[in-house]
């Protein structure tokens, strides 16, 4: 059971740890006070930490830290290669924010995927001191039709490095659907049969290329299953990406953040929130909803959560569980944070006066 | 020769101390500076090659007028000074 949380948040990188009991979650460390850390990624393979940070005035740097977070070194970042004049882009091609960090292969400790706005997907092999854009998903033609979500450009937010076999990746766009590729990153499909956006002009509803998958997961247990919060609605796949069906949940489907459960694809985790233009939680009462039966039916749950004049919204990456299924924490815009270790059937609350949270992860 | 001064917010990140170039630009003198200390080229440069939409120049304490090109011209005596613009909270 997981005994390190890394909270990613504008005003730097928290990290908690468990003492004993769940109730002593404890902040151990404050690394880089003051700078907004958009995601953290905790690698396994050689103990090696890695913080994206967004300098307000000098752009988007990454930390690495070999010794848990004693001492720091900062690595290259992706870099966007010389614009065309040619280009067609409306939007300069400079890295903005590293908006996701994953590892690759077991096999291959250093071996990096880092999701980035302006949309690029980058590739690493050296443990982030150098980065090569992956041309063959930034030149495909599609990228034309993509547009931002959440920020002014289109960004990668999720990358699902396939447990059984890690040259089957799958990536997802805001906005710009969900791409996958079953050679490394050599080649692409858009794989988004079955998705709606009811919130665009009629014909251009079921285009692949503009979908708004909020985030993107795989289960680990079966990693066909696949689930989606999107912007119109929770969606799932049981075949592989292949096709995706709409799913309803209440008191709402809309929301940006979604988890499931390492040991068990029919469970998963859900922060619902007023769709769209809105976005505050339903009648201010903040909820985490779960189901434990692959989509058919969702529990509503409240214990240990605010339940009034709640304002809080969870990001993308602002959920997680943990390797055993059991523990979970949310960290919400507004600064809350709670925790949960019974399967999200009741919460804790960690703090209601922590910066706005942009990632949680358990270490 | 000009002298690159760089403010305190940004030797938080990059501790550096003054550099005395020889360059009749700014452009020229920064890329001295980045030759010198390479990794503050990506904290004032981005990867377009421009500069940062955040930081700011000033030669002789006057804002610099040509923020793409950086081609406002450096006397041997001139102090270029690269700030942060005061932005966010």
């Amino acid at each position: 059971m997981a005994d390190t949380i890394y909270v990613g948040t504008r005003k730097g990188l928290i990290v908690l740890t468990k003492a004993t009991s769940f109730v002593g979650w404890q902040q151990a460390a404050l690394h880089f006070a003051g700078e907004p850390v958009t995601m953290v990624l905790s690698d396994k393979r050689d103990d090696t930490l890695y913080v994206a940070l967004n300098l307000g005035h000098f752009g988007v740097k990454m930390q690495r830290s070999q010794d848990n977070g004693n001492s720091w070194q900062e690595t290259t970042v992706p870099s966007y290669p010389e614009q065309p004049e040619a280009a067609k882009d409306q939007l300069p091609w400079s890295l903005s924010q590293i908006w996701c960090l994953e590892v690759g292969a077991l096999a291959t400790p250093g071996e990096l995927w880092a999701g980035t706005i302006p949309g690029g997907l980058f590739h690493s092999l050296d443990g982030g001191d150098s980065w090569q854009l992956v041309r063959s998903l930034w030149d495909r033609p599609e990228r034309e039709n993509w547009f931002g979500g959440g920020y002014d450009a289109p960004g990668i937010h999720s990358i699902c490095v396939d447990p059984r076999d890690s040259n089957c990746i799958t990536a997802a766009v805001s906005c710009g659907g969900v791409w996958q590729s079953r050679d490394h990153g050599e080649s692409w499909q858009l794989r988004c049969d079955g998705m709606v956006a009811d919130y665009m002009p009629a014909e251009r509803q079921t285009d692949p290329s503009i979908q708004d998958p909020h985030r993107l997961v795989q289960s680990v247990s079966n990693p066909d299953v696949m689930w989606v919060q999107h912007h119109n609605g929770i969606f799932l796949s049981t075949d592989f990406s292949a096709n995706w069906q709409a799913i309803s949940a209440k008191p709402s489907s809309f929301g940006f953040t979604v988890a499931v459960h390492p040991k068990n694809p029919d469970i998963a985790w859900f922060v619902p929130a007023v769709k769209d233009e809105c976005r505050l939680p339903v009648d201010n009462k903040f909820v985490v909803t779960r189901t434990q039966n692959g989509g058919k039916s969702f529990e509503t749950i409240d214990e240990g959560l605010p339940q009034g004049l709640a304002y809080d919204l969870v990001y993308r990456h602002g959920m997680d569980v943990d390797e055993t299924g059991n523990q979970l924490v949310v960290g919400s815009t507004t600064g809350g944070l709670w925790l949960s270790d019974d399967m999200g059937s009741s919460w804790q609350c960690y703090s209601t006066n922590l910066p706005p949270i942009y990632c949680v992860r358990f270490g | 020769m000009p002298r690159v001064i760089f403010a305190p917010a940004i030797q938080r990140h990059v501790a550096c101390g003054e550099f005395d170039v020889v360059a009749h630009t700014v452009r020229e003198a920064l890329n001295v500076v980045f030759q010198q200390d390479t990794r503050l080229r990506n904290y004032i440069i981005d990867d377009q090659n421009l500069l940062r939409k955040h930081v700011t120049i000033f030669v002789d304490s006057n804002p610099i007028v040509d923020r793409k090109q950086m081609s406002d011209a450096t006397k041997t005596d001139s102090e270029i000074y690269v700030v942060q613009a005061l932005s966010g909270g």
